[in-house]
Formats: C-alpha cells, structure tokens, sequence
C-alpha cells in the first residue's frame, strides 16, 4: 500500500515549478494577466517541450503512458504559478479521443496533440449549466449546429472535441468554416474562455461510449488540483505578506487572530490534498469509485480553497483588494476552478446520489 | 500509488478475518464474566500475533516486527468487527507506549505488561489549576528523600482517578531550574497513603475526571521515568500518543455511518428518507471533511512506512484540529437531528457512555466533542502549533521561549 507520490512524480513537478519561475515570473505574469488574453504561446511550447501535451496519452502514440493523477499533479503546479496556458482543455480533449476515438482517430489525432503541433479543446457546456454529458442537447451528426458556452483556451485550438446529445463525443477542426467564436472576458485571466457556434461544422463521432463521463471525473480531479495549488499559493504569499507587514509596532504574523486565520485555512485545506489524489487515482485505477471521488474532491477542496482565497485578500488588507495586488491572479483562478463544470452545492448533490442517499 | 495492500497483507488479512470469527465467544466461554471473556479473547489474540503485535513478548506483546501496514490492517479488521483488540486506556494507548521508548528495563516489565491487559488501570496527572496550556508552569512539587520522593501539590481534571491504580504524572523536582527544565515525570500507587481523589462533576452530569490532592505522597526514587528534570520530554512523547489516538479516523467513520442512518430514519428534523435538502449537503460536506481526514491518515501511514516522515509533518500536526473540528461537526448535525429529544437532559450516570443509536449518545456527544477539543492541547494551542513549527510563523507576543 502506497499512498504518496513517486521519485518520478516529484521530479515532474519539480521540473514544472523551476520552469514556472523561469518562465513566467511574477512581472511576466502581470503582463500576460493585463493583456487578458488567457494565453501564451511560448509557455505552452516550452511546457510541450517537458511533455505535458501527451502526458496521459498512450506511448504507442507518442505519448509518455502516465495517468490522470500525472495530469492533476501538473494541475496543481499550474494552479500554483497561475501560468497562463491552454492545459485544461488540451489534457480533457487527449484523453476523449485515447478514451473514445477509434484506432485511426487516434493515430492521426493524438502524436500531434503530443507534440504540439495541434492544440485541442473540449466545448462541453450549453447554457450556464449543462455541463454533464447526460445534459447535453447538441443533435450529432455528420455536421453539427449549434451553441456551445465558456468554451476553455478556445482562441488557440486547432481541434475541438465537442460533446453531443447522449453523451457522445465529435471532433471538430477549428479551421472549418462552419466554426466561428465570441472571444468572452473571462475572469480568471490566465485562462481564455469563448463562446463557440457551430454552423453545419463538420464532425466525426467518436465510437467510444462512456468516455465522456470519465472525461469529466478526470476534469474534476484536475480542477480540485489546480484549485488546491493556487490555494496554497495565496496561503504562501500571505504567510510572507504577514511575516513583513508591520502594524502596531510588530509584524501582522505575531498576532494570534492573524496566527490563527491562516492555521485554520492551511488546516482546512492540507488535509483535503487526499481527495484530489485519490479522484484522479481512480480515473485511472478504480472506476467504480471515480464518479463518487472526484465529485467530492471538486466540491470540497474548491469549498476550502475559496474559503483560504478570500482569507488571503482579507489579510492582504486594504492593498490585497486592489487591481494592482497579484492576490487578484489566484483568487480568480481559484473562481473559475469552483465554477467552471458546476459548483460544490451540485457536485456534494451528485455524490449523495451516487452513495445512495 | 498503489492503494492495494497486496498478497502478503491480503494473506495477513485474511487470516485476522478468521480469527475474529471467534467472537463472540461461545459455548461455556459465553457464559463468563463480560470482563472475563474480553481478557481470553485478548489474550489469544496476543498468542497469535494479532494484538499489541509489536510489543515484545516479554512486555506483553506477540513480538511480530515492526510493520506499520500490519498494525493498520489489525485496526481496520478490530474497528469492524466489534472484538476486543488492543485497549485504548491511557495506560495502553499511552503510558505503554512512552515506557517502551523511554523507561528503564526494570519499567517495562513491571509496568507494561499490565497496562496493555488493563488489569492495572492508569491515569494521566499533568494538568494543574494554574497550569492548563502553560503545563510547563506547574508547581506541585517532589523532593527526593532518601530512597523516596516525597509528592505535595494538586492535580486536576485528572481521567479516570477514582477508578486508577496508577498515575503517571508531571512534579517539579528541580526548584531552581528554568520553568521547562525542572519537570520529572513519575509515576504513583494511587492507594499510597496521602492521596485524596475527589469527583468533579462534569457539565454532561458525569463525573468522569477529579482533582488530586498530595499530601506527602511517596513513591519510589526508581519510579523516575527518563533523567530527572527531563519530564517535560518524557511528556511529548505521552502527548503525541494521546493526539494520535484523538485524531484517528476510525471514530469519526463510524458516527458518519450512524449519522446516515439517523438522517435516513428522519423521525426528528431531518425529514424522512434523506429527502431534505439541507440535510444531504449538510451530510455530503460532512463527508469531504471524513475523506481527508481518512486519506490523510493513509498519507501519514505510506510515509511511515517508507520511513519520510519530514513528507507529512504538516498534515500530522494538522490531524488533532481537524479531527476535532470534524467530530464537533458530525456530533452537531447529530444533535439537531434527534430533533426535540434533544431537550432531555442526561442525568443517568449509569448510562455513560449512552448507547450508540440512542438520541442520548447525540446530546453526549456534543458536549464531548468540546471536551476533546480542549484535552490534549486546546484547539488554540494547535493552532498556534501549526502556526509556528508547521507554517513558520512567528511565536506570540510575550509566550516565553520554552
Ligand atoms: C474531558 C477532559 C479530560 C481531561 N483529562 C485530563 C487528564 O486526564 N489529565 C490531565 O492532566 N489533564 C486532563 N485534562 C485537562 C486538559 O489537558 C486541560 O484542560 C487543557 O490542557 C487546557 O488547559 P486549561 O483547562 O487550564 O485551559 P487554559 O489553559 O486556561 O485555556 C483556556 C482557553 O484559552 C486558550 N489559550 C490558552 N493559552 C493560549 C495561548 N497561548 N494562545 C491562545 N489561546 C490560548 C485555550 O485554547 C483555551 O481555549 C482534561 C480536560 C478535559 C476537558
């Protein structure tokens, strides 16, 4: 029995987090934050050049073989440093088409997701909800019509992977003139969104059945990751903030109500880092237990991580509620991590479903 | 990760599994004493390997080697199945422990053995009324005479005194020393003349822990435990048994079970059937707390095994805080559920602890998990513990350095 990571995974987040801080230091950020576009080439290309476009996809098709928890825990790194890159819908689009896609869907589609030379995303919502591949409404077809909403790191794939009435998956290349976007301004800047119409785009099904529903645990798990790391980063830079600002003749750390509120946020969330690695765990390992874990890993570690987000701000003070704090980069990415694919109250629902409650 | 124990474990398993089907006991055996059929069932256990399995036979253990995967199957299988395995009393789950690292040859056999049966019961003297978070501060005091030290002083909120053979408790011995260095720990004959236990009674109607007077108490020089005046590290090993034992999941995995069956049963407020909605989020919440609580557990024990524990230090000093957040929670939940049965009060001594499914053992437990919350270091000390050694803040204001 093992519960931990291995030298092999904490090499891969080590490597993350030195080029995170090489790459895309803190005045980077802020650039790339202000320009709003959710997105830079260079990050990603140098991310791809470490392996993190075929992470999870199988080595028969250039990927490196590894799971869904290799996928969370580079989540969490990103979540960490808020890099600004299309992560999220690249990794879920890989695995819909390794999980779904047929022998030649694969061989054409996954070597080139990783390297790179194609950049793909999932467009799964309709409406403000709707998110679940039992709720979408889109006909399939050899052409597909219609809307899909809050569509991630659009503005830069090459490839959609587009979920379809029961539950079923289609490909779609942005290129087609059936395919047109509204850029939308997201919140969290560090992550593009866009309103996508489909036109009589052309689409091929994916065969696979059941792939969606483990597609969306996996996004689950590696929301809860990323959530979990961009939390923890807010703690860090209030810890630092706290241990230099000085009121009342002493730094803000030494007195016990400060002390106190970042004890109980980093007691709130530590504690939860479990639920994210057994959600994704079991994505890959053990399916039964997937839907109910990453269910509650969504819900409760967004839960905790907003809760230590806004501790952050609050203990930032009067500066921490400012456009020009960084404290804004993280809190925002934490919001869209809790809102995006449904929020603790629906997710805490469908795991009492699922235990049968 | 790997979450599958694996063959040898799964053996290990299923050979405890068997075992365990020997209780309860049957035929003329069934027809013993309660006590008595505890005390064979654990002794056979102790036979086979199966309790206090890494105590060495001469101290009253199997003597199996140190595995940290085995101990956690024994505890999952005991947990289910309702049998008597190691005994959670201070003695055993404490006391033994800190002898085992830290006593002499001639403490281990005398008093370990005895502590793991029960059959000499043991309670905890460190609290004093001046000295509760800052025990360092204590001022009952020892003074060796002869062959003997000599106890005055007063101890209070003392577990389980009026019912203890023994005492393992905190004296200052070195009068001139600095606050934290002038601390033995020692342990007492409760029966020695001198003592005088009286009940304090508790806010549940219970009188579950006294205060302990010495009047010229002697114990024996030998019943020194570590170096003199190095008492106060003696008790950090005591304490750290007594935070694990608090936040270990086990408990709290079965108050969730019976909370469901409450919330299931709704005959108070919580609506038939699990139907209200209020009530499932406010179950399903509850539940996220458990899985940490529990994976984080998992987390603490992979890293134990593979001996890096500086990977989970932090999680570790988190577990008594979150543990005792997560029962204030479940037992909350509990008691708003029992609906207005919650009204009764619970005066019935003989009922204590009140059997689980009763609306009594919500209303209990409520009050405990305050109880719990404050022994063993008060939430606030925790917090400031993960503060400083977890998180690197800064130490208070005018906290002396200690
Ligand atoms: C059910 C129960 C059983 C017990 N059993 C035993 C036993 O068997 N043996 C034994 O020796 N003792 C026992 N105790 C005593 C227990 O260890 C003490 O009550 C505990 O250590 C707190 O000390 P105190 O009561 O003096 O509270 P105080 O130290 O007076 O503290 C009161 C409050 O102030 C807070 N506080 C104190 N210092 C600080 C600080 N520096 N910063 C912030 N907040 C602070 C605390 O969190 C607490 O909430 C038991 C207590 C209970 C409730």
């Amino acid at each position: 029995m093992d519960f931990g990571l291995s030298e092999e995974q904490r090499l891969l987040q080590d490597t993350l987090r030195n080029f995170a801080g090489q790459e895309c230091p803190l005045p980077r950020l802020r650039e790339l934050f202000e320009a709003g576009q959710g997105h830079d080439p260079e990050l990603w290309k140098g991310l791809v050049e470490i392996g993190v476009g075929g992470l999870a996809l199988p080595e028969a098709h250039g990927g490196s073989g590894l799971e869904v928890l290799d996928l969370a825990l580079v989540a969490e790194v990103l979540g960490e440093a808020a890099l600004p890159v299309p992560f999220l819908g690249h990794a879920l689009a890989g695995l819909a088409i390794a999980w779904g896609g047929s022998e030649a869907q694969q061989a054409e589609w996954l070597p080139k997701l990783a390297t790179g030379d194609v950049t793909a995303t999932v467009a799964l919502l309709e409406g403000s909800s709707a998110w679940q591949p039992e709720e979408w409404a889109l006909a399939p077809g050899a052409s597909l019509r219609g809307e899909k909403r809050y569509v991630p790191d659009a503005a830069r794939a090459d490839l959609l992977v587009v979920g379809t009435q029961g539950g079923g998956f289609a490909l779609v290349e942005t290129g087609d003139p059936g395919v047109s976007w509204t850029a939308e301004e997201g919140l969290d800047r560090t992550r593009g969104i866009a309103h996508l119409h489909l036109d009589g785009a052309k689409a091929e099904a994916l065969p696979g059945a059941g792939a969606a529903a483990r597609v969306r645990d996996a996004a689950l798990a590696i929301l809860a990751a990323d959530a979990f790391g961009a939390a923890w980063r807010l703690l860090r830079m209030t810890i630092e903030y706290a241990g230099t600002r000085e009121q009342f003749g002493t730094p803000l750390a030494q007195f016990q109500g400060v002390k106190h509120q970042i004890a109980n946020a980093a007691t709130s969330l530590e504690p939860a880092r479990g639920l994210w690695w057994y959600a994704a765990h079991a994505v890959d390992q053990l399916p039964d237990r997937a839907p109910h874990a990453s269910a509650h890993a969504k819900a409760h570690l967004t839960d905790r991580a907003i809760g230590a987000a806004r501790d952050a701000v609050e203990l930032h003070g009067g500066i921490g509620y400012t456009w020009e704090s960084d404290v804004q980069i993280w809190f925002k990415r934490v919001l869209f991590d809790r809102t995006f694919l449904g929020g603790p109250e629906v997710h805490r629902e469908r795991a009492a479903q699922i235990s049968g409650w | 990760m790997d979450l599958r124990y694996g063959e040898k474990y799964e053996a290990f398993r299923a050979e405890v599994r068997a075992f365990l089907e020997g209780w309860p006991l049957q035929g003329d055996e069934a027809k013993l004493p309660e006590q008595e059929q505890q005390a064979l069932f654990r002794r056979r256990g102790i036979e086979r390997g199966f309790v206090y399995r890494h105590v060495p036979v001469e101290y009253g253990g199997s003597g199996g080697e140190p595995d940290v995967i085995l101990d956690q199957i024994l505890q999952e299988e005991y947990a289910g199945s309702g049998a008597p395995g190691n005994l959670l009393t201070q003695g055993a789950a404490m006391l033994a422990p800190t002898l085992l690292e830290m006593g002499t040859e001639a403490q281990k056999q005398r008093f370990v053995p005895k502590a793991l049966t029960g059959e000499e019961i043991w309670c905890q003297g460190y609290s004093e009324p001046g000295a509760g978070s800052d025990l360092a501060s204590l001022s009952s005091r020892a003074e060796l005479v002869g062959d003997e030290w000599v106890i005055h002083g007063h101890k209070i909120w003392t577990s389980g005194a009026e019912k203890s053979d023994w005492m393992f408790g905190l004296f200052r011995t070195e009068p001139d020393a600095a606050k934290h260095a002038g601390i033995s720990y020692l342990l007492i004959d409760m029966k020695s003349p001198g003592i005088d236990v009286r009940p304090l009674r508790e806010m549940t109607g219970g009188a579950l822990f006294n205060e302990v007077f010495f009047d010229g108490v002697r114990t024996p020089a030998e019943n020194v435990v570590g170096q003199r005046g190095q008492g106060w590290q003696v008790s950090r090993a005591t304490l750290k048994h007594e935070r694990n034992m608090i936040g270990n999941p086990n408990q709290t995995r079965h108050m969730f079970e019976e909370l469901v069956a409450l919330a299931r049963k709704g005959d108070g407020n919580a609506g038939p059937g699990l139907s209200d909605p209020h009530v499932r989020q406010r179950l399903a919440e509850l539940e996220g707390y458990l899985l940490s609580q529990e994976y984080t557990a998992k987390r603490i024990l992979s890293a134990t095994a593979r001996g890096e524990l500086e990977d989970v230090m932090l999680p570790m000093m988190m577990m008594k805080l979150h543990g005792t957040n997560l029962r204030r929670g479940l037992s909350d939940a509990g008691f708003d559920w029992i609906g207005a049965d919650g009204l009764r009060e619970l005066l019935d001594e003989e009922q204590v602890p009140y059997a689980a499914g009763t609306p009594g053992a919500w209303t209990a437990r409520m009050m405990s998990a305050i109880a719990i919350a404050i022994a063993g270091g008060a939430s606030n000390i925790q917090r400031n513990i993960i503060g400083e050694r977890g998180l690197g803040l800064p130490r208070d204001l005018r906290a002396p350095k200690g």
